[in-house]
């Protein structure tokens, strides 16, 4: 009746997994108890759970990612607490439950906190920077952002119900194959892994017909912000790359499952090929999640210069040329396979190529901010301190682009800290600064700025000090996910990168921090008119936090900066530059449980497929069918807005703007 | 370097006559003049899907190619394939698809008899096919050459499982899209989602297309000729 699933599968012997796994569901059970309580409900469900808001929806991915942040940051307090004391020592973390840590602390990091934080951003952005009412298929993108929440879940549950996997994070085999992983932990993985996959997929379906085929009037490629080129480059990329993923993991559900041979020692599988796959999924990822936060870069210093952005032709080209080179280089994350000198030469070579318009990027940025007039706020500190440490890793990577340097530090610690030095460098810090720049937009006041500032530096100082370290350690021959060791020249580098990680601690309880009192302080922090940052791009022309449809009448493009053009001749004029527009009723989608329910069924089929229990996999599909033709057979697909709550929306707004353009701001 | 240039106040960008300027440029389908319609939006956005998909069975016909000589002593692809079944599998998908574009004539002449004839033809010769398919391989696995046999075996199942299965969703999609029309009528969203099911429908075509050629034929070609 219940396949695998028995009493076995709580991890009683396992009290730290317990306890943290105990804590998170009874956390979320006070959360929902709390919310049941209060009468928010309903609420949540009308206005959040079945929306199909592209805003609300970006805000729910990037709430996923900052919670799945604390899930994933624990799992690395826990590493490095162990690698502190497992100095001729065992440590407090068994091998079984250190693999399983390092494993989680790569899925989710990045696909739980990274792909959700971009991906909100993107949602959230680009239709306001667009000049549009919301994406090309709301339905599909609340479908997807649900399934990356299901996934979430299905690994978090994997806490209390079973293990996780044991493999590292991208579940290498033959270690991964049923022989050697005989458990549900590689299950766990796979399957949340093709939910959440499906999810992302569906978004950089929803995202490309979004960029292309709907923009306002007179919105020609060049005059496009280079954030939603950025999403475009990045959502192309996952459409071309993520399909990849799909195939490989479910290969290895096949071996898993089914007794297939694609990858295992016997009857000519051959383990390499998922490594050649996998890649050619993984080092697009890299810049799936990347170009986005260039993205977001490139909105943060010209607007916090208070400059155009410099070389925007040669930013579009730049992102467009990795774009295409990400998929070039896939080998070099197995230089080791052996694949001859040739083929090693070939990839080193493209790997390094790609700095090439990377660089043209960062001096763009450079040269945007030379001469302007900056303002150091938070984001554009966030800023600063990327292009500081991304150019560091992008060295260090060049560095490991070299096959010959490389066979000397694969799998060491020199890895570990170079693509950290990217990801949180770029990601993480462009998440962060896009969080900061976009906030005011989504919720209508601005975060506190000095708890804003203290947390930027506790990170950046906190990262230098925690990967600095594996650097060293790197060279000195560590190999990456010792779970204990010998040498005494690397115990003191160890701790020296625990401190680090605590300083980090000290970053995200700031920004908690500056969450609480920014909405308590909300009065204060109001932004009233929408354009906090003296913005350049569309997204500043609507009111903070945007009415549904976004724009009462949809903006006319005349030029890249379409604000900025717009807030110039206001100060020409002394007037707003246009008249009240006629106000029209406004179609909007209506809200939708397909996603929400979708994901529900995804989970228990998922489940039940992890522990084999096949007539619910059955019932699963089933209800996943049914779901769909529900939402198929619906008559009433759109709500009207009407012409009087969008002309009062719409001249509060505007009854802002004059007051202030009357002040004299903006200058 | 022109210092000045790079302090200049980025305030003066040509002001251009957004309306003139729109109607000059609508015929490009650049989506300079706004939002483009629903039926552009739905079908591009299906030709989208559709290009990922064709990655996905790309990946799996990659793992084919890899793997096709490592039979580890069991049955090669010449000593298995019947190029008659295949060849009659064929026929009868592409009939499917000329069904379907039949059914497609009648959509645009609203004649719902002629709809529903067209659709069902098509999902009859889509069961045949995979009917076919089922055939071939539990005739396979009847003689000890299943997918656990070997690499290859497991490479072969797997991308001519993968596309069968493609075409019995699109049997469960295609009978829900009859229903459709026979509750809704000719709306205009249920004829975009049928635009959408022949897109998809042809895209099998094209993929069996590549199976056929790069399995079946290439499979059956003497051991001299393989590179």
């Amino acid at each position: 009746m219940w396949g695998k699933l028995s009493w076995q599968a709580i991890p009683f012997h396992e009290p730290i997994a317990l306890v943290a796994g105990g804590l998170v569901f009874a956390a979320l059970g006070v959360i929902l108890t709390w919310i049941a309580l209060k009468g928010y409900m309903p609420y949540l469900w009308r206005e959040w759970i079945t929306s199909v808001d592209h805003k609300r929806i970006g805000i729910m991915y990037v709430v996923l990612a900052l919670v799945m942040l604390l899930r994933g940051f624990s799992d690395a307090l826990m590493m490095r607490a162990q690698q502190a004391v497992a100095f001729h020592a065992p440590g407090f973390l068994p091998p079984a439950h250190y693999d399983q840590i390092f494993t989680a602390h790569g899925t989710i990091m990045i696909f739980f906190v990274a792909m959700p934080f971009v991906i909100g951003l993107m949602n959230f952005v680009v239709p306001l920077q667009l000049g549009v009412r919301d994406v090309a298929f709301p339905t599909l993108n609340s479908v997807g952002f649900w399934l990356t929440a299901a996934g979430a879940l299905l690994v978090n549950l994997s806490l209390v119900v079973g293990e996780f996997a044991r493999t590292g994070w991208l579940a290498f085999p033959p270690l991964s194959e049923i022989t050697y992983s005989p458990g549900v932990g590689v299950d766990y993985y796979l399957w949340a892994l093709q939910v959440s996959g499906i999810g992302t997929l569906m978004t950089g379906i929803n995202m490309v017909t979004t960029i292309l085929k709907v923009r306002a009037p007179g919105m020609s490629y060049m005059r496009m912000p280079i954030f939603c080129w950025t999403s475009l480059a990045s959502s192309l990329l996952i459409v071309a790359a993520f399909p990849v993923l799909t195939a490989t993991l479910g290969m290895l559900l096949l071996d898993r499952y089914l007794g297939f041979h694609f990858f295992t020692n016997l009857a000519g599988g051959n383990s390499m090929m998922f490594m050649n796959l996998i890649w050619a999924w993984g080092h697009p990822e890299v810049y799936i999640l990347a170009l986005p936060a260039f993205g977001v870069f490139s909105e943060v210093v010209p607007t916090l210069s208070g400059k155009a952005l410099f070389g925007r032709r040669s930013m579009v080209v730049a992102t467009l040329a990795i774009c295409v080179l990400s998929f070039t280089v896939w080998l070099h994350h197995f230089f080791t396979m052996g694949a001859g000198g040739d083929v090693n030469g070939f990839f080193g070579i493209a790997s390094m190529i790609i700095a090439v318009p990377t660089g043209v990027k960062v001096f763009n940025w450079l040269f945007t901010m030379y001469g302007g007039r900056i303002r150091y706020d938070s984001p554009m500190l966030w800023s600063i301190g990327f292009m500081v440490t991304f150019v560091i890793g992008g060295m260090t990577g060049v560095l490991l682009a070299s096959p010959a340097a490389d066979f000397l530090l694969h799998n060491s610690l020199f890895l570990v800290a170079h693509f950290h030095n990217v990801i949180i460098g770029a990601v993480l810090f462009g998440g962060f600064a896009g969080y900061t720049y976009w906030f005011p937009k989504a919720f209508g006041f601005r975060l506190n700025e000095a708890l804003g500032k203290a947390a930027f530096w506790c990170w950046f100082v906190g990262f230098y000090v925690a990967f600095g370290p594996l650097y060293v350690l790197g060279l000195e021959g560590m190999t990456r996910r010792m779970q204990h060791y010998d040498r005494p020249e690397w115990h003191p580098w160890i701790l020296v990168a625990g401190v680090g990680a605590l300083i980090i601690l000290c970053g995200i309880a700031l920004q908690i921090a500056q969450l609480v009192v920014s909405i308590r302080n909300r009065a204060q922090l109001r932004d009233e008119t929408g354009d906090p940052w003296d913005g350049r791009s569309l997204e500043w022309a609507t009111a903070s936090p945007p009415p549904a449809f976004n724009f009462a009448v949809l903006p006319r493009v005349t030029g890249p900066e379409p604000l900025w053009d717009l807030k110039c001749r206001a100060r020409e004029l002394g007037r707003l530059v246009t008249a009240e527009p006629p106000y029209e009723p406004i179609e909007m989608p209506r809200n939708s449980a397909t996603g929400f329910v979708t994901a529900f069924l995804a989970v228990v089929t998922g489940f039940s497929l992890i522990w084999h229990i096949w007539w619910l996999v059955i019932v699963g599909l089933a209800g996943a069918y049914l779901t769909f033709v529900v939402f198929a057979w619906r008559d009433l697909v759109e709500i009207i807005v009407p012409a009087d709550e969008v002309a009062e929306l719409d001249r509060a707004n505007r009854a802002a703007r004059a007051a202030v353009l009357a002040s004299g701001y903006p200058r | 370097m022109n210092t000045e240039a790079l302090r200049a106040p980025p305030t003066a960008y040509p002001r251009h006559d957004t309306a003139k300027e729109v109607a000059a440029f609508e015929v490009t389908g650049h989506g300079i003049g706004g939002p483009a319609p629903k039926r552009i939006i739905v079908g591009y956005g299906f030709w989208i899907f559709l290009l990922s998909d064709v990655i996905l069975f790309s990946a799996v016909f990659a793992a084919y190619a890899v793997l096709f000589k490592n039979t580890a002593g069991g049955p090669s692809a010449r000593q298995l394939f019947d190029l008659r079944s295949v060849a009659v599998e064929t026929g009868c998908l592409l009939a499917s698809t000329f069904a379907c574009a039949m059914a497609g004539v009648a959509v645009s002449e609203r004649s719902m008899k002629w709809t529903q004839l067209a659709l069902l033809v098509t999902g009859l010769l889509g069961v045949s096919f995979v009917f076919l398919e089922a055939h071939e391989f539990t005739g396979f696995i009847a003689r000890g050459a299943g997918p656990t046999r070997s690499a290859f075996l497991s490479s072969f199942f797997t991308l001519v499982g993968c596309h069968g299965a493609h075409v019995t969703a699109g049997l469960i999609w295609l009978g829900t899209m009859m229903a459709q029309f026979r509750a809704k009528g000719f709306r205009e969203d249920i004829r975009l989602r049928f635009l959408c099911f022949t897109l998809f429908w042809h895209a099998l075509d094209i993929i069996w297309v590549a199976i056929f050629s790069l399995v079946y034929l290439v499979g059956t070609l003497p051991p001299q000729m393989l590179p």
